[in-house]
């Protein structure tokens, strides 16, 4: 175990908001500096609480799409849920300078550090590709050759989050592969796939059991649960697969 | 609403109790005795507070909420946690 010392407990604490970007029409990522961030591991998350001026909180929680390489700099990205209490302040309100909220870093059952190896097979949905992205940020930052492959569903090319830096780094990294499919909207002259993932989709794309792949599946409850169940159909072993399901929380 | 979501989204008000991550102690359900890491096990967030459930059995081990200045801590559902220190 590399990690003897007790974590500790979380305790909520300050981040400045240093830059934003716009990646879609709906999703935003968010860098923050935060001074006393012990550290994180690729896939884990944080929890972002906003207080109102009565004393009214709201929790959510969020993906840390930055690699631990970039540390003290911390960067979510957010999509924005229109009835949401939380992200809609978080893509349309927050400003440069502002103070925000935060505990974390969260999890260490979906995670992958490149000394864990692979093959490695990522299966997102939606914006299920932001701690997905952690860990291929962290593979090329380390220059991680472990064989990887990426299988990306989308409804519309518009909504593909990190579309350019995928690119690049299927053309700059080597063993790494990404497949997309877009299950609403096609853009002319599009050759991938065009529905919801399946059993057959992950039999063509997904490393074969029989190399002891590790999987990590994010996205909504049921496509997470889609996606887990034909991985084990096809023969991959169930403690291999790791999930993590997003969705919103809360009372709305 | 009510969403199922995983043991990772509970680990964060977990750990402002228990120090240690809490996403890879292993939790033993009294209902079906199945075990496994919390945060394999489902969880639903509602604005009361948190239930983490048997993904098998649909026991509910734990149920945590916070209100001003206390936890709320309901862990029947639990028969054992193993916590793993590293040592």
């Amino acid at each position: 175990m590399e990690r003897t010392a007790l974590p500790g407990r979380l305790s909520w604490q300050l981040g400045e908001v240093v830059a934003t970007q716009g990646e879609t029409a709906r999703a935003k990522s968010i860098t923050l500096a935060l001074p006393t961030w012990m550290g994180h591991r690729a896939g884990q998350h944080v929890d972002v609480r906003l207080t109102a001026e009565d004393g009214y909180q709201a929790e959510r929680s969020y993906s840390i799409a930055s690699p631990p390489e970039e540390q003290p700099h911390v960067t979510l990205t957010v999509e924005r849920l229109d009835d949401g209490e939380v992200s809609p302040y978080l893509t349309g309100e927050l400003r440069i300078g502002d103070k925000l909220e935060l505990r974390g870093p969260i999890g260490g059952y979906f995670v992958w550090e490149a000394q864990m190896g692979g093959p490695l097979l990522l299966v997102a949905g939606g914006s299920g590709i932001v701690p997905l992205m952690a860990m291929l940020r962290h593979r090329a930052a380390v220059g991680s050759t472990v064989a990887t492959r990426l299988l990306y569903s989308s409804r519309s090319s518009e909504e593909v989050i990190y579309s350019d830096e995928l690119d690049h780094l299927v053309s700059s990294s080597t063993m790494l592969e990404v497949v997309q499919t877009l299950t609403r909207v096609q853009p002319p002259g599009w050759t991938g796939y065009h529905r919801r993932i399946d059993s057959e989709m992950l039999r063509a794309v997904a490393w074969p059991p029989g190399q002891r792949p590790l999987a990590f599946i994010c996205g909504p409850t049921p496509f997470v649960e889609t996606a887990a169940a034909s991985l084990v159909t096809l023969g991959y072993d169930p403690v291999r697969i790791k999930t993590e399901r997003f969705g919103p929380t809360g009372e709305t | 609403m009510e969403n199922k979501l995983d043991g990772n989204a509970a680990a964060g008000i977990l750990q402002e109790i228990f120090p240690f991550d809490m996403t890879l102690v292993q939790a033993t359900c009294t209902g079906c005795g199945a075990t496994d890491v919390i945060g394999a096990l489902a969880a639903y967030i509602h604005g009361m507070g948190t239930i983490v459930r048997c993904p098998s059995c649909d026991t509910a081990l734990i149920r945590v909420a916070q209100t001003r200045g206390r936890y709320w801590l309901d862990m029947r559902g639990v028969r054992f946690l193993q916590i793993n220190t590293g040592a």
